[in-house]
This record gives structure tokens, sequence and C-alpha cells, in this order.
């Protein structure tokens, strides 16, 4: 992404002719995992939510799988010359699903008033933001206080949906009834729920993209047990198994089926990476020397071929190699137990039991925790698991109630968003699963974390990054394990199915059934 | 004593049982780590202090305990569910959606097996020691050591992947547009694996139980008497043997129908039935304190009322056991 030069895209969305005629029409069925509790999106932000939101709500860009921005209901974009100035001019005629037109008023309300007041992750971009101005109903302006690098990575429909002005302002927002009809301007429309069984969605008829969508309707399925949703897919009840929905060992044998296509892909944006929080402030975990001991001891390779069945990449650090600032000129951590023992032996390990919290979210990660569990015992480390279900792993790692404990988090594809607030000393604070909950501190990196989010110059950004990795990752503040992949499971008939980065969450706008 | 004031001072006891109920409850899940608000923060991907304190004075959890429970009591008291802040809607609204599902499921279930067990176990009683009766006891045996869980992948796996002869999965066919008998129809066959295999486990219980009942009291004097009258053994059956014989029966049915809305979770989560063991499942995960709450009184009334209703119908079938008390 290049925020210096005065860059304008002005890509008539629609204007790329398919190669393929589309063929339109047709239902398709997708797991939705678990159920989500609502799908007001600027409420709710959890992954099923959106998922299923993606398709009634949009936003002002999306992004590709490189993460390039692109047009969505934003036609073209300006950033100015010192990166204080983001002007973004609207779609034409583009409804909100009750019939009303969306203009620059919504953007406004949606950012400065609705989001400001519900939306956590916007919120902290948002404190970047001076001032939000309409000049003309298809005029956007963002003015900045200082640059923000990554600010134009924030108008992503989970960020920043567009809230429909004319039926939220000033009402209490999280009671209004209209939360469980929701009103966008997405290319499908909500029109029923049944709880524990499925949503529907229908055509928006009126959608600003001319022959799109294709799909006649979508039925978001709830099927509670990952087995059975297996077996779902293979009777051909529904269509698409989203990433995550089934235990990693059907995976293989799915993707063998007649007709079954699977993609690694969108899931570049939130780049899920996988570690565990190693508390800094107790125990053996509190010195740097057996928190490089843990990283030489567990075979990380391992994990990935056989609990992850071969899916992701191993983590060489707090960045992901999809998110951009990526550097791999850092120390490898390859599996070496002698070198763990070697490193016990120079701390003085005295057989202190650590114990290890895993996630509570499936088979895949009680396993992983036991093969953890046994690389550590192999270099005389003592271990226990304990256990616990998802309110109570949240509980243990936001009251800082553990000694290791397994988690995945977004990057929402820039350091500035979704790394430096799991490594800065402003973010230790009880009470949040998402902030610094291992309790590292180092003041040196933290400023260099803070210059490298409001550098206005790229290359500045990527030189501190680069510095930044190289040192932590000697620290070992938490112990990184693995990017994640999740891959989506589908039938071949169904074309375009993941066309951004953001996938599937991204709604169903560009797919279509071969007949 | 007569039925009728029997049963008005077993209501008044059931009232006062439930209320402890309900306290307990209370205390117990406010016992479990996290609270809704945490769930609701740790699902977003993304929290400052300011959310969740946000969150926690919208559902009330920023009130010491106390203040919590009472305002929960007398909820209770106006027969009052409370609101599911998760969910976005009042606790009654959510029950009363899924509890046709689960009565549906859960009453076919208590029905099937109660008349398959009843006239299997009759069956084996009357071939007992022949090779029909250590077949009938064999199959019983192993319907009552499969695993619920197992049993309904399996019935999945074979009657519906295999055969295709059932729907696996959940209340009807969806978005097909049936309507009337067609859509009936439809209900009908996709309850039938999850009816069965919830039924297995207790159609055996009520076999082996009639089974032995039967064989029982099959050797007390007034059957010999009735058969020295010269009444026929299909009579001595029904009239004198299996009436005597149903008692232990008519106790272990009250325990199942007890179980009529929160016994599914197993089988609401493999067929994918959207019932109310789910609802309770998930809202247990999430600590969405007012619906869970909700249920556990739902179900406590439940097994409260079929234990008065299991009283009644032993009076009916063995009317001596009014006339002693």
């Amino acid at each position: 992404m290049n925020f210096l030069k005065t860059t304008t895209f002005l890509i008539a969305a629609g204007l790329a002719q398919p190669l393929l005629a589309q063929d339109a029409g047709g239902r398709v069925d997708i797991v939705v995992q678990p159920e989500p509790p609502s799908l007001m999106l600027g409420l709710v932000q959890n992954g099923p939510t959106q998922q299923v939101a993606g398709d009634i709500y949009e936003s002002l860009l999306r992004y590709s799988t490189d993460l390039e921005p692109q047009p969505s209901l934003a036609r073209s974009w300006e950033i100015s010359e010192d990166g204080l100035t983001y002007t973004f001019k609207l779609q034409e005629g583009v409804k909100w699903h009750d019939g009303a037109p969306f203009t620059s008023a919504d953007v406004v309300f949606s950012a400065d008033v609705f989001l400001r007041e519900t939306h956590a992750r916007m919120r902290s971009s948002l404190a970047h933001v001076a001032s939000i101005e309409a000049p003309d109903d298809l005029t956007v302006v963002f003015n900045l206080k200082q640059p923000f690098g990554p600010f134009i990575g924030v108008f992503e429909t989970g960020t920043m949906p567009m809230i429909p002005k004319h039926i939220y302002e000033g009402t209490d927002f999280a009671n209004n009834p209209a939360n469980a009809t929701p009103i966008g301007t997405g290319p499908f429309k909500f029109e029923s729920w049944e709880k524990g069984s499925f949503i529907h969605l229908v055509k928006n008829e009126d959608y600003y993209l001319d022959g799109k969508p294709y799909l006649d309707e979508v039925y978001y399925r709830v099927i509670p047990d990952a087995a059975s949703r297996a077996v779902a897919f293979e009777t051909g009840e529904v269509d698409v198994l989203p990433g995550g929905s089934v235990e990693n060992w059907d995976v293989a044998r799915l993707t063998g089926l007649d007709n079954t296509c699977s993609t690694g892909k969108g899931w570049e944006f939130f780049a899920p990476h996988a570690w565990m929080w190693l508390n800094n402030r107790q125990g053996p975990t509190s010195n740097p020397l057996f928190r490089q001991a843990l990283m030489y001891a567990m075979d990380r390779e391992f994990v990935r071929d056989v609990v992850w069945n071969g899916f992701g990449k191993v983590a060489t650090g707090p960045v992901s190699s999809k998110t951009n600032f990526y550097s791999d000129d850092v120390t490898q951590y390859d599996y070496d137990p002698e070198k763990a023992k070697a490193l016990l032996e120079e701390m003085g390990y005295d057989g202190e039991p650590v114990r290890i919290l895993p996630l509570p979210y499936g088979e895949t990660w009680q396993r992983w925790a036991e093969a953890v569990r046994q690389n550590l015992q192999e270099v005389g480390i003592e271990v226990t698991i304990d256990s616990t279900d998802v309110a109570g792993w949240n509980e243990k790692t936001a009251q800082w109630d553990y000694d290791m404990a397994f988690t995945y988090l977004y990057q929402y594809g820039d350091p500035a968003l979704g790394v430096s607030r799991n490594y800065v000393e402003s973010q230790i604070e009880k009470g949040s699963p998402w902030n610094n909950v291992e309790g590292y501190s180092n003041p040196e990196l933290d400023k260099k974390w803070d210059a490298a989010a409001i550098s206005p110059s790229p290359d500045e950004r990527t030189r501190l990054y680069d510095e930044i990795q190289k040192e932590i990752v000697n620290d070992v503040p938490v112990a990184w394990l693995l990017e994640i992949e999740f891959p989506t499971i589908y039938n071949c008939n169904l074309q375009d199915l993941v066309t951004t980065g953001i996938g599937l969450s991204d709604g169903l706008r560009d797919a279509w059934i071969k007949q | 004593m007569s039925l009728l004031t029997t049963i008005f001072g077993r209501l008044i006891k059931a009232v006062l049982t439930l209320l402890a109920i309900a306290v307990l409850n209370f205390f117990l899940i406010h016992a479990a780590p996290g609270d809704p608000a945490a769930v609701i923060a740790g699902e977003a991907g993304a929290a400052d202090p300011l959310f969740i304190a946000q969150l926690r004075e919208r559902f009330g959890l920023d009130q010491p305990l106390y203040v919590q429970l009472w305002s929960y009591v007398k909820n209770v008291l106006t027969l009052d569910l409370g609101y599911s802040f998760r969910q976005g809607m009042p606790v009654y609204d959510l029950i009363a959606d899924r509890l046709p599902a689960t009565l549906l499921l859960t009453l076919s279930s208590f029905v099937i097996s109660l008349s398959l067990g009843i006239a299997f176990g009759v069956a084996a009683a009357a071939r007992v020691g022949k090779a029909s009766d250590s077949i009938l006891t064999t199959i019983a045996l192993l319907f009552y050591a499969t695993p619920l869980y197992w049993a309904a992948l399996m019935a999945v796996l074979v009657f519906s992947v295999q055969l295709g002869w059932l729907p696996g999965f959940g209340y009807e066919t969806v978005g097909s547009g049936y309507s009337g008998l067609q859509r009936t129809w439809d209900i009908l066959q996709h309850l039938i694996l999850p009816a069965l295999t919830l039924g297995l486990f207790f159609m055996a219980v009520y076999m082996r139980m009639t089974r032995a009942s039967m064989l029982e009291v099959s050797q007390m004097d007034f059957v010999k008497t009735a058969r020295a009258k010269g009444l026929s053994g299909a009579v001595i059956r029904r009239r004198h043997i299996l009436r005597n014989a149903l008692l232990p029966v008519v106790t272990l049915a009250g325990l199942q129908a007890g179980q009529l809305i929160g016994g599914a979770v197993l089988t609401e989560t493999v067929f994918a039935w959207p019932g109310i063991g789910r609802l309770m499942f998930e809202s247990l995960e999430a600590r969405d304190y007012n619906t869970i709450l909700g249920v556990f009184l739902v179900s406590a009334a439940m097994v409260i009322l079929f234990n008065i209703l299991t009283d009644i119908v032993y009076r009916l079938v063995d009317p001596r056991i009014g006339a002693k008390s």
C-alpha cells in the first residue's frame, strides 16, 4: 500500500468485464458455527456474526488477497500528500434495504457517532481522527490529527460497517428494535431467522451493481456438532464449510470427495496467528532463558503436520507473513531439545511445574496442548494441563491466572492495528484477553512501535518494524506457534466464492453457481 | 386424604421448592468463572475497559450480587423470566420459540420407548427361557449400553448417508415451502431418527424392568388363584400380572418425563434439532445468565409437575395406595 503519493483510484466498480458469463440464480447453503448472537454488525463483531452480516452490511472499501484497497461503497479515494486527509467519493444510486438513499451523512453518522460508541476496535483507530466531514452527498473527508499509516485499512465491513442514520439516529442503539431485522446496503437482505436452525437471506434486487448479486438466496445453517457438519456436507445438505467448521482430520477426507474444492484464501486480512501467552510476571516463564528454552523444546513442524494435518505455517515472530511489514530476519527457533536442556541448565531450572491452559475450541486445540506437554516433558519441564470452557478461558487469561495459555488473534493487515497491542506496556490492563496479557515491558521497543504507527513514510515504518521484530523475537514475550490456515471447503459448482482477503466474511456479492 | 387435598398440598410444596431451586441456580451460575460481558468482549476480538464497563452496566452486572438476586427473585415471583441481553429477546420468547421442537422430540421418544419397552417386556416374560426371550434381552442390553452420542452418529451414517432413507439433520427441510399435510410428513421424517435414538436407552430399561417385574408377580398366589379359576392366560397377563407389574415402570416413566425439557441436549446437538437443550447448553457457554436460569426453572417445574402426575398415576394403577394413607 502506498499512502505517500497522491493516489486516485478510478476503477468504476463493475467496469471489469467478466471473461465468462456468470449464471444467475440458485441457492447456497452455508454452515455458520456457532450460531451468531445477533446480526447487527455495528454492535456485535464476532466471527459468525460477520460471516452472515457481511452479506447485509458494507463498508467503503474491500481488500484484495494481498491487502490492496478496492472500491466498495466508495468508488474512488484520495490520500493527501501529508497523509492527513482521506477523501472518499461514494457510489451513486446506492439504497438501504428499506429504500432510503445511502449518502455521506450515513458515513459520518456511522463512523463518528454510532461506532465511536459501540465498537472497541474502531474506537482506537478513531482516536487518530480529528474530524469527519461531508461536503456533499457523495463525498466524505476524514481529517487525521497526525499521519496514521494503517488508516487506509480500517474501511473494512467488520471494522467500519455502514449503519443507516435514518433508523438509528437519536435512539438507544443497543436496544433499538431494528436490530432484529438488520438493514444494510449489501447484496443480500435479511429475510428470516429460525433460531437454532437457519438464517435466510434473499437477493437485494435494487443492488447498485447491475446484475449482482447472482444468487437468489442464501441459507446459513446452524449445525452444532462438528461431525454432523462434515456429514451434512457429504450428503449435500450444505454447499460450503467455512474455515474451522470441521475438525482437521475431516478436512483431508472431505476434500477427497467428488466435486469438492477447497481454498486457503480469504483469511489474509485477519491472518490468524497462534501463540501461547507466557506469564512474564511469575514462575519459570518470567525468565527469558526459560522462554527461549520453550521455543527450542517445541516441535512446531510436527504439530503443523500432524495436529493441523499440514495446514498453516510455523510462525517466526509476532507478525504474520501475510501481514504488511513482516520480516523473517530474526532468530529462528528450530526444534532442538538439546539446546533447550542447555538453556534450562543455564537458568538453573528447579523443576517448578508450569500449567498449560488449552483453548477450548475443540479437539485440535486439546491435542495441540498434549503435544506441547510431551515436548516439554522430554526436556525435563514439569507440566499440567488445566481445562475450562470458553468463558473460563476468557476469565483466566484476562485476569492473568495462567502460566502458559493458548490463543490466536487476528492481525487486521497492519502491525499497528493487530500486533503492537499485544506487546506495548500501555496495553497492560486486566480484563481483556486481547491486549498485552503476558505483561511484557520494553520501553525502548514501545517508542519504536509508537513511531512506526504514526510515521508518514512507509520506508521508515519498514525499518522500524524490522528492528522491532529482530529484537522482540530474542525476548520471546510469548511463544509464537503457527500462522493458522482455515481452508474453506465447497461444492466446485460454486464460482468466485472467495474474492477478497476477508473471504466469506465479505459476503457473497460475486458468487455464482455454474449451471 | 382425598386426591384433591393431596394435590393442593403438593402444589404448595412445589412452589416453595421451585423458589429454593431458583435461588440456588442463581448462586451456581454466578459461581462459574467469567460473565456474559467478558464472553461478549472475548468474542469481539478486541475490547477496551470502556467497552466491558458499558456492557456490565447494560446487563446490570455492575450492581452488588444481593441486588441482582433480589431483582431476579422479584422477576421469578411475577413469572417474568427476564431479558436475554445476548440474544436481544425476552427469555420467555426464546423458550417458547424452542419449546415445541423439544416437546415434539421428547414426547414422541417417551411414547415410543414406553410402549415398545412394555410390549417387548411382556413378550419376553411370556417366552421366558426361550430363544426369542434371549434375543430380546440381548438387544435390550445392547441399547442400554450404547452411548447416545455414538448411536446417534451411527444412525445418521447408516440411514441418512449410506441408505439415504431419512434426513439426518434439522426439524424440517429448510426453504422447502411445504405447508399443511406435506409439512407434517416432512417434519415426521425428520423426527424418526432423533426420536428413536433418544428413546433407545429408556426403551431398554422399560423392557428389562417390565420383564423382571412380570416374572416376579407371576409367581404370586393371586395369579395361581386366577389360574385355578380357569381364566385364560392372556386375561391373567393383562388384568392381573401386568397391572401389578407396572408400578416400578411408572416410577421410571415419571423420571423420564421429568427430563422432557432438558434431557435431550446430546440428541439435539447431533441432529441439529432446534430445541431447548441446545439453548441451555449454548447459554451456559455464553454465561447468558437470564436465559440459562429461565431454562433451569422451566425444567425444574417440569420435574416437579411430573412427580405429582406420577403419584396420581400410581393411585389409578393401584387404588390401594390412596386408601392406605
